[in-house]
C-alpha cells in the first residue's frame, strides 16, 4: 500500500552534541507529564466554555462562499473559454485513452459483441510480461490470479478496473516521473512541492469527486484523474528520493569525465536509481486499486460497482467476492512489480548462464502469446471466459455463512470490548479535548510539537492550529481527534505485539503477511457490514476499520525493524543471560526505536485517511461533515472545509512525529 | 542457436493454429442477433442513484426501454447531485425517483434551466421515526412521540452521552430531527449513523437481538418487507409547519416522488422521454421488484423481466 507520507530520512545531520541530549533525555518526559496536568488542572476551571463548537446542519460564512463559488463555476462551465479550450480536451485525450484499453480488453468494440483480446489473450499476456519483467514464479502467479477473476464470474468487471487502472497509472508515471526527477535535482522544488503531495494523499477523494465531475463530465476521465490525483504522489516522492541517493561520487565522476547535465541526468542518475523508481511504480498501482470503490461513486465501471451495489441491499457476500478480485489483482501486480525491481538488480550483478538462453526464449513466448491473442480474437470460447462464475457464488455464501456466524456468536463479546473502550478511553479523552477552550488545547498541541519535535514543528502545529479553528469546525476536528489517536494507540499495540512476532520468526512472517497485504487492499465497503453488525453505528465501529487499515502497515515496519537489529547483539544478550521477554523489551524493542516512530508516522496517516470511511458507520465529526458535503449541495462547502480540517490534521501529526523520529535516530 | 528457436516457435505457432482452426465458433458467426437494432431511440443515458427502490424504477425502465422500444440504454451509477449536475452537460437523460431536494430544484430547474419536471412516479415517499415490530408489539404507547421521553433512557447507547440515541442515516436525506428533538423537548440525541447501510444493519440486530432502537426511516424501501418497521406519530404535518427549518415540530410531510429530466431530452421527441413521462407505478411494485434485487439477489435485468411479464397491461400504458 501507499508509504503515504515519505521515510523520515535515516541520515539526517546529527542534532545538538551529546551532553545536551542528555539533559534532555531526562527532562523530557517530565515537560510532557507537566504540560498534562496544567491541562488538567485548567479543564477542570474552564470545562465547556469557548469550545467552537458547529451544529450538523449549520454553516459558517466560509462555508457559503465556497458554496457560492462552487456555484458560479457550474453556472458557468458551458460558456467559459477555460473550459471549452482546457479541460474539454484534457478530458477528450484520457477519455478516448480509456476507451480505447477498454475496447481491446473489457467492452465490446465497434461491431463486435466482445472485446479485441479475449480472456485467453489477456490470461497469455498478463503471463508473458511478468515472465519478461519479472522471472517464471510471478508469470505462474498472473496467469493463475486472472483465471481465477473469470472462475469468480468477474471477468468483464475486472478487466474494466485494470484498464482504468493501467491508464491512471500510465497518466500519473507520464507526469510523475519528470516532476519526480526534478524535485530529486532541486531541493527549492522539492519543498514547494511536498505540501501538495501532502494535499493530494490526505484530501479525502469525496471532497473533489463533485468538482472533478464539473470540470471533466461523468466518465472515464474524471475517474481516471481522480485515480491520478491519489496514485502520482507515491511516484513522484520516491523518484525524487532514488534521485537524491545516487552516491555523490558517482555523480562527480561523471562530471570530471566532462558529461553534461543531460549526460549524467540519462546515463548515471536515471539507470542508478531504477530500481527504486520501480519501486515507486509499485506504490501508485497499489493506491490506484485503492480508489477502485471510490470512483465506482461517479460511475467507474468495474469491481468497484459491483461492492457499491451489493452494500445498498446488505449483501455481504457479492460484495467480498468482488473485493477479492481486487485483492487478487493488487496481489499480482505487486509481486510482478517487485520482481521487475529486484530484476534490475539482479541482472546488473550477475551473467547467469541463463542469459544466453533468455533471448530466445522470449521470442518464443511472444509468439505463443501472438497465437493465443488471435485465438481469442477469433474464436468464441477464447473470448467469453466459459462457465458461469460457480467459483464466484461458492465464495459468496462461504462469506455470508462466515459473517453470519460471526454475528451470532461474537456479538455479546464485541459489544463488551466497544463498551470498555469506549468508556474507558475514548469518550473521557475525547470530552478533554472537546470541552477544554479551543486555545487551550490549540496551546498543548504547539507545546507538544515544540517538546517532540522540535521549534521547527512547533510553529508548524501553531500554524495548523490557526487555520482548524479557520475552517469553522474545530469541535468536530477535535472529535475526529480523539478518535484517530485512541485508534492509533490500538493500531501501535497490535503494531507491536505481531511485529515482534513476525520480526522473531521468519515463518509467522510468511503465514502473516499475505493476510495483511489483503486487509490492506481489501476494499473497506467490504467489511463495514459485519462491522455494524458486531459493533452497531458507533465510533467504535470506525476505529476497528481504521485498525484493519492501519494496523499491518505498523506491524510490517515494525517487523523489518526488529528484524534490523544485529544478530550478534541479540547473541550477546542470550549468552549474558536475558530470557526472551528480557531481550524483547531491552534490546530489539529499544534498539528498533526508529522504526518504532516510523510505524506510529505511518500508522496515523492510514488510520486518518479512513475518517471518512468512519464518517459512513457512526464516527461522525469530520468524517460525517465530508460525507454530507459530497451528498448534499448546500453541505458542499462545509465538506470541503471538513476536508482541509483532515488535511491539517494530518500535516500536523506528520510533523511532528518525523521530527520526534529524526531525534530518535541522532 | 537464435534462429533454432525462432523456427521452434513458427512451428509451435503453426501447430497451435491447425490444432483450434476446427474447433469453436467464430466471433461475428451468429452472435450478431445480441447487438439489435437501436431504431429511432438512440441512445437513453440514464441516471442510477444508490439506494434500491430507485434501481428497481432504473432496471423496469431501462428494461422496457431496451427490448420494446429499442433504445441503447445507458445507465449511470450517481449520487444525486452530480446526476443533476449532468443534465447541463448532456450526461444524464432522466432521473426516476426525486425525493423532494428543494435545493436541486431551485438551482437546476428555475435556475440554470438544463433540468425540468416530468411528474410523479406515483410513488409516496414517507419519512419519519421507526421502531423494529417487536418493541412496537411489546410497547404499543411507544408509538406515540408523547411517550418517547418516558423510554429516553432505554435508548441510551455509547455514543448518545447519557440521553436517548436517534439514529439518522445517510446525509442525502432531509432530516429536520435535531430541530425537532429540540422542538418537541424530547430527552434524545441524534447520532449519525453516515449512512443507509448503517442504519439498516442497526434495525436489523435490535429485531433480532431485541434491542431498543428508534432512527429515521422512509418507505417505499425494500428492507420494509424483510422487518415490518413501525412508524412512531409525530405531531401531524400541516402546510407550511416545517417552512423555519429551526422551528420544526411536526411531522415531515408525505412526498409525491417525482420524475427529472434534461431540458434537451424533454424536447427531443425520443420514445424514451414518453416512456419516462408516462412512467408510474405504486409503492408495492417497487417493492416488489427491489425485493426481487435485494433479497432475492436477482440480477436488475431479470427482475425487471419477472416484473414486467406480470404487468403487461401496466407496460402497455407507459408506451402507448
Amino acid at each position: 500500500m501507499t508509504v503515504a507520507i515519505e521515510k523520515p530520512e535515516q541520515t539526517e545531520t546529527a542534532e545538538p552534541a551529546a551532553p545536551v541530549k542528555a539533559a534532555r533525555r531526562i527532562s523530557r518526559p517530565m515537560v510532557l507529564g507537566a504540560i498534562v496536568v496544567v491541562w488538567l488542572v485548567l479543564f477542570a476551571v474552564l470545562r465547556g466554555k469557548q469550545t467552537l463548537t458547529l451544529a450538523a446542519a449549520d454553516l459558517t460564512d466560509l462555508h457559503r462562499w465556497i458554496n457560492d463559488f462552487n456555484d458560479s463555476i457550474g453556472a458557468n462551465r458551458n460558456s467559459n473559454p477555460l473550459f471549452l479550450y482546457f479541460f474539454n480536451e484534457i478530458r477528450l485525450v484520457i477519455d478516448n485513452l480509456v476507451t480505447f484499453i477498454q475496447h481491446l480488453i473489457s467492452q465490446p468494440s465497434g461491431a463486435r459483441p466482445v472485446p479485441e483480446i479475449g480472456w485467453l489473450g489477456v490470461v497469455g499476456i498478463a503471463g508473458y510480461v511478468s515472465w519478461a519483467v519479472g522471472n517464471w514464479r510471478v508469470a505462474l502467479l498472473a496467469v493463475a490470479g486472472f483465471t481465477f477473476f473469470g472462475l469468480q464470474g468477474l471477468w468483464q468487471e475486472s478487466m474494466d478496473t485494470l484498464s482504468l487502472t493501467l491508464s491512471a497509472v500510465f497518466v500519473a508515471l507520464l507526469f510523475a516521473i519528470p516532476i519526480g526527477v526534478w524535485a530529486g535535482l532541486s531541493d527549492r522544488f522539492n519543498r514547494i512541492a511536498t505540501p501538495f503531495l501532502d494535499f493530494m494523499q490526505t484530501m479525502p477523494t469525496f471532497v473533489y469527486l463533485a468538482p472533478l465531475t464539473l470540470f471533466f463530465l461523468i466518465g472515464g476521465a474524471s475517474a481516471t484523474i481522480a485515480t491520478v490525483i491519489y496514485a502520482a504522489p507515491p511516484t513522484i516522492r520516491i523518484t525524487a528520493h532514488a534521485i537524491r541517493n545516487v552516491s555523490k561520487t558517482t555523480v562527480e565522476a561523471a562530471d570530471s569525465l566532462g558529461a553534461t547535465r543531460r549526460q549524467s541526468l540519462l546515463k548515471v542518475l536515471l539507470p542508478m536509481s531504477k530500481r527504486t523508481v520501480v519501486m515507486g511504480v509499485n506504490q501508485t498501482i497499489m493506491a490506484a486499486l485503492a480508489m477502485v470503490t471510490i470512483a465506482a461513486l461517479i460511475n467507474a465501471p468495474g469491481l468497484g460497482p459491483v461492492v457499491l451495489q451489493a452494500l445498498q441491499s446488505l449483501d455481504v457476500g457479492t460484495a467480498f467476492n468482488a473485493g477479492l478480485a481486487i485483492v487478487v489483482m493488487a496481489i499480482v501486480l505487486d509481486r510482478v512489480t517487485t520482481a521487475a525491481a529486484a530484476r534490475e538488480e539482479n541482472a546488473r550483478n550477475a551473467k547467469h548462464d541463463f542469459a544466453k538462453w533468455r533471448r530466445p526464449l522470449l521470442g518464443a513466448g511472444a509468439a505463443v502469446t501472438a497465437v493465443l491473442i488471435y485465438l481469442s480474437h477469433t474464436y468464441l470460447w477464447a473470448a467469453d471466459f466459459p462457465g458461469d462464475g460457480t467459483v464466484g457464488s461458492h465464495i459468496a455464501s462461504a462469506a455470508d455463512s462466515a459473517t453470519n456466524w460471526a454475528q451470532d456468536s461474537l456479538s455479546g463479546l464485541t459489544n463488551t470490548i466497544r463498551d470498555v473502550i469506549t468508556n474507558g478511553l475514548l469518550n473521557p479523552f475525547q470530552t478533554l479535548v472537546t470541552d477544554s477552550p479551543w486555545w487551550l488545547v490549540g496551546a498543548v498541541l504547539v507545546a507538544l510539537g515544540v517538546v517532540l519535535g522540535g521549534w521547527k514543528s512547533g510553529v508548524t502545529t501553531a500554524v495548523c492550529v490557526g487555520l482548524l479553528v479557520g475552517t469553522g469546525l474545530w469541535s468536530d476536528a477535535m472529535t475526529t481527534l480523539a478518535s484517530t489517536l485512541v485508534a492509533t494507540v490500538l493500531v501501535m499495540v497490535l503494531g507491536i505485539v505481531f511485529g515482534v512476532w513476525m520480526g522473531r520468526s521468519m515463518m509467522v512472517d510468511r503465514l502473516i503477511r499475505p493476510t495483511l497485504d489483503a486487509a490492506q487492499v481489501m476494499p473497506p465497503f467490504v467489511y463495514l457490514v459485519p462491522f455494524l453488525a458486531l459493533f452497531g453505528p458507533t465510533r467504535f465501529t470506525a476505529i476497528v476499520a481504521a485498525i484493519v487499515y492501519g494496523a499491518p502497515v505498523a506491524m510490517k515496519i515494525i517487523a523489518d525493524g526488529i528484524r534490523a537489529v544485529p544478530e550478534t547483539t541479540v547473541e550477546a544478550a542470550t549468552s549474558a543471560g536475558c530470557n526472551t521477554w528480557q531481550i524483547i523489551t531491552k534490546v530489539q524493542l529499544p534498539m528498533s526505536r526508529s522504526a518504532l516512530t516510523l510505524a506510529t508516522n505511518q500508522g496515523l496517516i492510514y488510520v486518518l485517511s479512513m475518517v471518512v470511511v468512519g464518517g459512513l458507520v457512526g464516527a461522525g465529526a469530520l468524517g460525517y461533515d465530508v460525507v454530507a458535503g459530497f451528498s448534499r449541495g448546500e453541505l458542499y462547502g462545509k465538506g470541503l472545509a471538513a476536508g482541509l480540517a483532515i488535511v491539517l490534521l494530518g500535516v500536523m501529526f506528520d510533523r511532528i512525529t518525523q521530527a520526534a523520529a529524526r531525534r530518535a535516530t541522532a | 542457436m537464435a534462429r533454432h528457436w525462432r523456427a521452434g516457435a513458427a512451428g509451435l505457432a503453426v501447430l497451435g493454429l491447425t490444432l483450434t482452426a476446427c474447433g469453436g465458433a467464430k466471433v461475428g458467426d451468429s452472435s450478431s442477433a445480441g447487438s439489435g437494432s437501436s431504431g429511432k431511440c438512440g441512445t437513453f443515458n440514464l441516471a442510477v442513484n444508490p439506494w434500491v427502490g430507485y434501481e428497481a424504477d432504473a432496471a423496469v425502465v431501462a428494461y422496457v426501454a431496451q427490448h420494446n422500444l429499442g433504445c441503447t440504454v445507458s445507465k449511470k451509477n450517481l449520487k444525486e447531485e452530480i446526476a443533476w449536475q449532468g443534465f447541463g452537460s448532456g450526461e444524464v437523460d432522466a432521473v426516476l425517483e426525486n425525493w423532494g431536494h428543494a435545493d436541486l430544484v431551485k438551482k437546476y430547474i428555475s435556475g440554470q434551466k438544463t433540468a425540468v419536471d416530468a411528474g410523479p412516479t406515483g410513488n409516496k415517499g414517507i419519512i419519519g421515526w421507526y421502531v423494529p415490530p417487536w418493541l412496537a408489539k411489546a410497547h404499543p404507547d411507544i408509538l406515540d412521540w408523547k411517550n418517547l421521553n418516558k423510554y429516553a433512557s432505554k435508548f441510551q447507547t455509547s455514543e448518545s452521552g447519557g440521553k436517548g440515541q436517534l439514529l439518522d442515516g445517510d446525509p442525502s436525506y432531509v432530516t429536520n430531527d435535531a430541530a425537532l428533538v429540540k422542538n418537541l423537548k424530547l430527552d434524545f440525541k441524534v447520532v449519525y449513523a453516515g449512512s443507509e447501510t448503517a442504519l439498516i444493519q442497526a434495525f436489523r440486530t435490535a429485531e433480532k437481538n431485541k434491542q431498543w432502537v428508534i432512527g429515521y426511516f422512509y418507505e417505499p424501501q425494500w428492507f420494509l418487507s424483510e422487518v415490518p418497521l413501525k412508524k412512531v406519530a409525530l405531531p401531524a404535518y400541516k402546510t407550511g409547519c416545517d417552512t423555519d427549518t429551526a422551528k420544526v415540530a411536526c411531522d415531515y410531510p408525505v412526498y409525491n416522488l417525482n420524475k427529472v429530466v434534461s431540458a434537451k431530452f424533454a424536447k427531443s421527441g425520443s420514445p424514451a422521454y414518453n416512456l419516462v413521462k408516462n412512467f408510474s407505478w405504486t409503492n408495492d411494485d417497487q417493492n416488489e421488484v427491489a425485493k426481487y434485487i435485494a433479497q432475492d439477489k436477482m440480477t436488475d435485468d431479470a427482475a425487471a423481466k419477472k416484473w414486467v411479464e406480470a404487468n403487461k397491461d401496466k407496460v402497455d400504458a407507459w408506451i402507448k
